[in-house]
């Protein structure tokens, strides 16, 4: 066949790059190999504009037992045990197939996890929506949480945490990132390779079909209003299905039969066939007439990019293929050998013993196109960092700004979204959703692990180098507060059109500032995802680096909370509040900007921050701790009380502002290094003195007790409100958006 | 003594049941294939929650047929004391051992929460230890714990003493408020004429230490194996 412009366009290759495989092959492709070229070229599965970037993040340390490359990163937590874990992303299908879209993202990070040889026990969703006052946001949102739950509850593995986030620029492009950790013995780890000749090649799981065909070519590309067009590219979840496949090959990893295990994920047997030759320095051959096919007819090209869910790929030591296959027989799996490793370093494909594809394998992976794109500083930067209180006008008074605050759906309980996850399965959840930090022991040992994703995206958007820090920070202090000691970072990159410099721009600084804040806080990266084009007629989201830390904590039994516990306990504030209010919901909420620049960041600070509170949980002094994020002190003070039925009275000196925005400043700014603890009354001085030598500042701001929220500045009472009513808006705001369009409905 | 759990392709708080009744409660446990036939000298079988054949067609529809059923039948015909936890319960009732069956909650979603349950009765196996009365705190994680059944069917449930657990609000009323899933009656859990088979949709299993939680459910466990110590549930197996 020709291959026409035309074609390469559908494909998603530049002439450049054609020219390219022409002279890596020596001869014209076949559209067998044309395809395969495209989807393993695609930005999803070769990250040619975003690699030169990631290299520059830290990916060592003592605890690191796999780094970037695998189907997931590892570390070590002691007991001879390792934590594998990783975060990516499904924002494409989720827009165009809610439900499915969410639940075959949480199938597919399922898949690399227990690929590993790690027994998945965690599941946390960092997600982005646009305005629930949009329908088509509710209906997305609807779809993706239920979605979720699908999946992850008949899977049986809970989610214990993540973040929703709400803004416009994800109306038309939500975020759906799922992250999911295992529990591995540390020297059994299991790797996606390919080795030693004439050793078989397995494939087993759900049969082939034409869904999902270029789903990676479309995660690499805008949308556009024909963008539901693009349906059959979306794939279709079964957990059913993978229920088994985990547990068959978790009891297959027990044998030592296997040489590695790959799953087929974006770009499908492809990208799984060419990556374990690569891994192993071997080629892998197979026959694709052997592959299970769900419908008749298909084409190599077809078999070859198909992105049907819950299959693997195996490489089986010879002479142990009988044990293998009476293993998968036992779950009604039927593994079935489609090939055998060779010496040639090649990915040769066959239809029938015809060869129709021969590719080598460095081709498709390491010699992939590689961009270093232009970049350029966005014109929108300079006014947005402008922020000038005086043509704000009036502050909003405190209580009508507290009280929308606390209703908006960012801050508002997420309780309508997760008790529609299973969130208990395995009994290991010593912290459920919605309270900070997840939180879940390893049974066999003292210990567990605090998890945790955060990405405040307009501090991004305003200084994508700072915004990225603070995602770093966040998420890092969210573990501290529980007590755990940050040991490992997984990330997943959210942009727009790498192709728009601007754009390009933002991505690069983002990376430069969450690689200077984990290099700071001794927090390597161990792996992740870039979903770049998250742009819908060329609005792209805000830039959303979202960063999930895993962090040890020593002792299960000593895990902090976010809620008060006892009345009359001492409230303490760590960290230093100043005159910040860029960046804030209450600009959001009450004056419907994002203007400014993000509160400052002093690493070291928070490092000893971080240090003090993960010290302090292990000693027993914190009888709860809370990270002031979005809303500032007032919304994290009030968060403390909810769920406990305590109500507090604090009061702090006003932040170096002018009179007019000072209350508003002191109770709503978003200063970073911030961390609300109650301490009880006997230990409320040793703790202090801790502080003080840590150097980190911290000042008793009030009481436990009551029924009512009250606030001071200065001395003076400015938020003085009833908990009851304040708790009942918290908790209902989400749900009565999708009840009152029931209503209508 | 010795649990069963029995394994469903798709079960996934087998773990759950085995963790409780061994770390927790300190007595031997085995995981049952459902492709067995043989119960391995246990003295006391759980059918635990999940998605057995991922609950397609209809929850508990095709684990009926798994042969390892046949085998709990009469186990249960014998005395054998046999509980059902949740999915485990949406097996019973497909395979007859207990009546009745499950709709999809009211409010359409699934829902993972803490809820409280009344022991309406202490005369089965897995609730003598219970006062009368006592109101248990434990969670619920389902879609389809919506329970249902006739009119006559539900009299006859209630005049012979067979609704075990009832949701019921902190402090013990039975209101819409207590209810979530729409169970007709609040019926949370109900046991057999012969009163050694119970079923509930709450999970006991992820009950048993305050850590996660909630510690409540441990009693039903104590119980059994009381019952069993004690042969008050005695069985002809």
């Amino acid at each position: 066949m020709t291959i026409t412009q035309e074609v390469l366009d559908r494909h998603g290759l530049t002439r450049d790059e054609y020219q390219h495989i022409l002279e890596m092959l020596g001869r014209e492709p076949t559209l067998t190999e044309l395809g395969i070229f495209s989807v393993m070229w695609s930005e999803h599965c070769s990250y040619k504009s975003s690699r030169v970037h990631l290299k520059t993040l830290p990916t060592t340390g003592r605890r690191v037992l796999q780094g970037p490359g695998e189907n997931a990163g590892a570390v070590d937590i002691g007991d001879g045990l390792a934590a594998v874990f990783k975060i990516e992303s499904h924002n494409h299908p989720s827009f165009i197939e809610p439900y499915q879209g969410a639940a075959t993202g949480v199938g597919g990070i399922i898949r690399d996890i227990f690929t590993m040889g790690a027994r998945p026990i965690a599941l946390l969703d960092s997600l982005r929506f646009g305005s629930l006052d949009n329908p088509l946001v509710r209906r997305t949102m609807a779809g993706v949480v239920r979605g979720i739950a699908g999946y992850g509850n008949s899977i049986g593995i809970p989610t214990v945490g993540g973040e929703i986030a709400f803004d416009e620029s994800y109306t038309g492009n939500p975020l759906v990132n799922v992250f999911c950790l295992g529990i591995a013995k540390a020297d059994e780890i299991i790797k996606g390779t390919a080795s030693g000749a004439g050793n078989p090649v397995y494939y087993v799981g759900a049969k082939t079909g034409r869904d999902g065909i270029h789903g990676a070519t479309m995660a690499s590309a805008e949308f556009d209003d024909r963008s539901a067009e693009k349906r059959p590219a979306v794939q279709v979840g079964d957990p059913f299905m993978e229920k088994l496949l985990l547990e068959a090959c978790l009891e297959v990893m027990k044998t030592d039969a296997l040489v590695g295990i790959q799953d087929m994920g974006a770009a499908g047997l492809t990208c799984s066939t060419c990556e374990m030759g690569s891994r192993g320095g071997a080629g892998v051959e197979i026959d694709v007439a052997f592959v299970p096919q769900r419908e008749t007819g298909m084409t190599p090209y077809e078999i070859m990019l198909s992105e049907s869910q819950e299959r693997m790929l195996l490489v089986v030591k010879k002479g142990r293929e009988a044990e293998v296959e009476q293993i998968f027989d036992k779950w009604d799996l039927h593994a079935v050998r489609i090939g055998q490793v060779t010496t040639d370093g090649r990915m040769r494909v066959k239809h029938h013993g015809e060869v129709v594809a021969d590719i080598p394998n460095p081709a498709l992976t390491d010699e992939a196109p590689l961009y270093r794109r232009p970049m350029a500083e966005p014109e929108y930067l300079k006014s947005a960092q402008a922020l000038s209180l005086a043509e704000l006008g009036q502050p909003e008074s405190a209580t009508v700004a507290f009280t929308r605050l606390i209703a908006s759906p960012t801050i508002a309980s997420k309780r309508w979204v997760y008790r529609q996850y299973d969130h208990m399965v395995r009994t290991n959840t010593l912290v459920a959703p919605g309270m900070g930090a997840g939180v879940v022991r390893v049974k066999g040992t003292r210990r567990a692990l605090a998890l945790s994703t955060d990405c405040n995206a307009r501090f991004v958007y305003l200084d994508p180098f700072l915004g990225a820090q603070h995602a770093v920070a966040e998420a890092a202090r969210n573990v501290a507060c529980a007590g755990g000691q940050p040991i490992g970072a997984t990330n997943c990159l959210n942009f727009g059109n790498p192709q728009r410099p601007e754009i390009m721009w933002q991505f690069a600084r983002a990376v430069e500032g969450m690689g200077a804040a984990c290099r700071a806080l001794d927090i390597p990266i161990t792996g992740g995802n870039v979903s770049l084009y998250n742009e819908t007629d060329r609005n792209g989201v805000l830039p959303t680096p979202v960063l999930g830390v895993v962090g040890l904590i020593e002792d299960a039994d000593s895990v902090v909370r976010r809620a008060f516990r006892h009345a009359g306990d001492v409230v303490i504030l760590l960290g230093e509040s100043r005159a910040e209010l860029g960046g804030s919901e209450y600009l959001k909420v009450v004056h419907r900007l994002v203007r400014g620049v993000p509160p400052a960041l002093d690493l070291d600070r928070e490092k000893a921050l971080q240090k003090l509170l993960v010290e302090g949980a292990a000693a027993g002094l914190i009888r709860s701790a809370h990270d002031c994020s979005e809303g500032g002190l007032a919304v994290t003070v009030a968060e403390c009380c909810f769920d406990t039925g305590l109500g507090v009275e604090v009061g702090t000196p006003g932040t170096n502002a002018d009179e007019m925005w000072r209350d508003v400043m002191t109770l709503f700014g978003e200063s970073a290094s911030r961390v609300v603890v109650s301490v009880e009354p006997r230990y409320a001085s040793e703790f202090l003195h801790r502080a003080a030598d840590a150097g980190v500042p911290a000042m008793d701001i009030g009481r436990v007790g009551g029924d009512r929220i009250r606030m001071s500045v200065d001395g003076r009472v400015v938020l003085d409100v009833a908990l009851a009513e304040i708790e009942r808006l918290w908790s209902s705001a989400i749900g009565n958006y999708f009840e009152r369009s029931r209503a209508v409905a | 003594m010795k649990f069963a759990v029995v394994v469903f392709p798709g079960s996934n708080c087998d773990h759950d049941a085995y963790d409780a009744t061994t770390r927790v409660l300190g007595q031997q446990a085995e995981l049952i294939w459902h492709k067995d036939t043989d119960l391995r000298g246990a003295d006391v079988v759980i059918l635990p929650g999940g998605f057995a054949h991922g609950d397609y067609l209809r929850t508990g529809a095709i684990a009926r047929f798994s042969p390892i059923m046949q085998r709990i039948a009469a186990f249960a015909d014998g005395g054998g004391p046999v509980l059902g936890i949740c999915n485990g319960f949406q097996v019973m009732l497909e395979a007859g051992l207990l009546p009745g069956a499950m709709l999809r909650n009211d409010s359409l979603q699934f829902r993972c929460q803490q809820v409280h349950l009344r022991v309406e009765q202490t005369d089965t196996p897995f609730t003598l230890a219970c006062g009368e009365g006592q109101i248990l705190e434990m969670p619920i994680a389902h879609g389809e714990g919506n329970y249902y059944a006739e009119p006559d069917v539900i009299a006859r449930l209630e005049a012979n003493r067979q609704v075990i657990f009832r949701y019921v609000t902190a402090t013990g009323d039975v209101n819409a408020d207590a209810n979530p899933n729409g169970s007709i009656n609040n019926i949370a859990g109900i046991c057999n004429q012969a009163r050694n088979v119970v079923g509930l949709m709450p999970h006991p299993d992820r009950a048993c230490e305050v850590a996660i939680g909630s510690a409540d459910g441990l009693v039903m466990f104590e119980s059994v194996v009381k019952a069993v110590i004690e042969g008050a549930f005695a069985t002809t197996r």
